[in-house]
């Protein structure tokens, strides 16, 4: 894990060259803390701020191939290096380091562009053709390594993060309303779209190459895919869901073998629930590395999961420490996290487990494995479920026991107006008319979302008019998906929307990397992805029974409580993280104060003055309250950091 | 002495304008706007509803009462406001 930083078809002279990388790469520090490495061509400067994790004495990048003629710097890891390594050293390759990094250079010359094809990882990465004089930027396949590029035609600057751009060009720091728009609806930005104009990020599964004569291109070589289900086809992958449940163990057994591969100490994250669980009892009964885990457990009951976790730890027998964060530690690092996410966020879910990686760093730590993926990959999340339900009851829109069947799926529901058949049709009904459409699961979240959008000042109501979140998403949707099952389909909204563009980020890779820590997500291994994609959607929800074929799988490696049990969701305390006796933080009072919203010139200070005031008397109990008052937080903090650049406390 | 429907919608529009809305411009919500339509409301924006109905004219809202016929618009709730007092036991004087 490191941070990368660049710049192609840039006349500089050497000396210029090397200031300009080192102003870009120092602003990475965090990212890799361990030394930084530079190459300095004619047009061409590359990066690299190390966290050694592999080959502790030789790693050192930019790495190259024999006759120095091409020249890389990755941020990440690339976990089947060994197997690749003994394959190029066959074909004739010379290394000369023990690094990961060093298969990709050979690679590219055995392969050329396809050489991404044959990575499991989990990277971003910068290579450079000094023969073709040609640039190429690759990311991993479902995007757990950031990397953001701007500028036109031949000349390009790019960085991990969005602070190596402004490091370079300090014009870029100009917020764009409807990359807000979107953060603030799909809870972050559909890559390649971000929050500042004109810069932009290459795509989960794709590789953007610069020719030397300025031509670009991007080419996707990879996505999720899914079985076509049209004309009656049935997925039949396997014999039976035993005979899958046992390859699927076996294949986890195999992924979480891969990432443990490092030269310096694993730990894991460990949140009581199934996925992360099942991470650390594949460690526990398949591997010998030692089992360190680290939790967050939290002051409010609503969101806690302590019990669970002691029950996991005590099972398996796990070292294991506990963070445990309040209200105001959320509320006073929420700046420190917008300092490292770059964008808005709606949810202060990311700043517990930033808390958490600086208590691993502090620990000794630079690499954990976690639960991330699973829910993604075989259906866990409650939305997945709700869609179910919705569309069984558009089958029959009269019926008045279908939608009761949501009080199944939220128990909260029991006491509140939705218990009420005729109050959840106006809920959860609202829509059904879109049951075809690809976005039809997402459509209750992102209306809810998308009320923060009126909280914008006239300007910005005027750039973003006639927006829309559902076609406008639809629009990059490949033609294939008509063809899929309904669960398909949302899996692929999901993969494309909460889980690229928010919670790796924003619940992984910029909280860990605040701290020089690596999260490593075995469920993300691509071969656990095209896996899970085959399988018919009965066996990841069985009734309504989530992740029915993963529990299968894990069968005898858990407690029975913990293998069944339902899913929380992660969520930390929102608005009540800012306010303490009716008062809010400091910073809160001064970034949401109507001179600071008037001078900013995004919001309408008015609205935003009552959302505040609700805030402050603790009566926003809502969702749509809640993540409007944090996106607007999070903007105007960003709107200090990054467009003014002043210090937030 | 109960208050009169002109009196109740103005209080009601002034709650969801203020409290949903975050507005301060009336002609944001007409009496007669689908709150339900336009996602104004959400689960718990009925629970504020009710409870604003509660604190504010003395009525008790019951689980039954939560439909959508009741609080679907400034005028529904009115005419929800006015049929339960009503039907209350008059007020010792």
């Amino acid at each position: 894990m490191c941070g990368i930083a660049g710049f192609v078809g840039v006349k500089h002279g050497p000396d210029a060259s090397g200031e300009l990388l080192r102003r870009m790469i120092e602003t990475l520090r965090h990212r890799g803390p361990d030394g930084f490495g530079y190459f300095v061509g004619d047009g061409i400067g590359l990066a690299h701020a190390r966290l050694a994790i592999i080959d502790l004495a030789t790693g050192s990048q930019p790495v190259r191939n024999e006759r120095g003629t091409v020249w890389t710097v990755l941020n990440g890891e690339i976990f089947n290096y060994l197997e690749l390594r003994r394959m190029l050293e066959a074909l004739g390759h010379r290394f000369y380091t023990q690094s990961d990094t060093e298969v990709i250079v050979h690679l590219y010359e055995q392969y050329g562009d396809d050489f991404v094809d044959h990575l499991n990882g989990q990277f971003a990465l910068a290579l450079w053709d000094g023969e073709q004089r040609r640039l190429l930027l690759a990311r991993d396949r479902t995007g757990i390594r950031p990397l953001f590029h701007a500028g036109t035609g031949g000349m390009l600057w790019f960085g991990s993060e969005i602070k190596a751009l402004l490091a370079a060009l300090p014009q870029l720091g100009v917020l764009d309303p409807r990359g807000v728009a979107q953060a603030m609806t799909y809870w972050g930005v559909i890559s390649p779209d971000t929050v500042f104009q004109g810069v932009q990020s290459v795509p989960p599964g794709h590789v953007l190459v610069v020719e030397a004569d300025g031509r670009r291109s991007l080419r996707r070589y990879w996505d999720w895919v899914f079985p076509d289900c049209r004309d009656g086809h049935v997925q039949r992958p396997f014999g039976s869901m035993d005979e899958a449940a046992g390859a699927l163990r076996e294949l986890l057994i195999d992924a979480v073998r891969l990432q443990l591969r490092a030269d310096v100490a694993v730990g894991a994250y460990l949140s009581g629930g199934l996925d992360s669980s099942a991470v650390v009892a594949l460690v526990r009964h398949f591997t010998t590395n030692p089992l360190r885990t680290f939790s967050v457990a939290f002051e409010d009951a609503e969101f806690d999961e302590s019990g669970f976790q002691a029950r996991v730890v005590s099972h398996l027998e796990t070292e294991h420490t506990t963070l445990h964060c309040t209200r105001r530690d959320i509320g006073e690092a929420f700046p420190r996290l917008i300092e490292h996410a770059e964008s808005p966020l709606l949810r202060t879910a990311g700043v517990p487990l930033m808390l958490l990686a600086a208590h691993v760093h502090d620990r000794g730590f630079r690499v954990v494995l976690t639960g991330e993926g699973a829910d993604e990959v075989f259906g866990g999340y409650d939305l997945f479920k709700e869609a179910k339900i919705r569309r069984f009851w558009a089958r029959q829109p009269s019926s008045t026991w279908r939608p009761l069947l949501l009080r199944r799926l939220y128990g909260y529901l029991d006491h509140s107006p939705v218990a009420n058949a005729a109050m959840a049709r106006s809920f959860f009904g609202r829509g059904m008319e879109h049951g075809d459409r690809p976005v039809f699961a997402h459509m209750p979240r992102w209306s809810t979302s998308q009320r923060a959008l009126a909280f914008f000042s006239p300007s910005w109501r005027a750039e973003v008019q006639g927006w829309d979140p559902l076609t406008s998403l639809e629009e990059t949707l490949p033609s294939s998906i008509a063809g899929w099952s309904p669960l398909a389909r949302d899996q692929y909204v999901e993969a494309h929307t909460l889980l690229s563009a928010y919670l790796l980020p924003m619940q992984g890779d910029r909280p860990a990397m605040a701290h020089s820590v690596e999260g490593r997500f075995p469920f993300l291994d691509h071969r656990v992805v095209e896996f899970g994609n085959r399988l018919p959607d009965h066996w990841k929800i069985r009734g309504l029974n989530e992740k029915y074929i993963l529990r299968r799988a894990l069968a005898g490696l858990l407690p029975e409580d913990i293998r069944f049990r339902v899913k929380q969701p992660y969520r930390a305390p929102d608005h009540s993280s800012f306010f303490f006796g009716g008062e809010p933080l400091d910073y809160v009072a001064d970034v949401l104060g109507t001179d600071s919203l008037r001078e900013a010139g995004y919001f309408d200070p008015g609205r935003v003055g009552r959302l505040f005031d609700k805030c402050r008397r603790g009566d926003a109990v809502g969702f749509a309250d809640n993540q409007a008052f944090v996106g607007i937080l999070s903007t105007m903090l960003l709107h200090r950091q990054r467009v003014r650049r002043m210090p937030v406390p | 002495m109960k208050p009169e429907r002109s009196q109740i919608n103005a209080d009601i529009r002034g709650y969801i304008l203020e409290n949903l809305l975050f507005s301060n411009d009336g002609s944001d919500l007409a009496d007669q706007a689908s709150l339900l339509e336009l996602g104004v409301i959400d689960s718990t924006g009925v629970l504020e509803l009710a409870l604003f109905l509660e604190v504010q004219f003395g009525i008790s809202v019951r689980g039954e009462d939560l439909l959508p016929q009741n609080f679907d618009s400034v005028d529904s709730m009115s005419d929800f406001v006015l049929r339960t007092l009503a039907s209350a036991p008059a007020a010792k004087a």
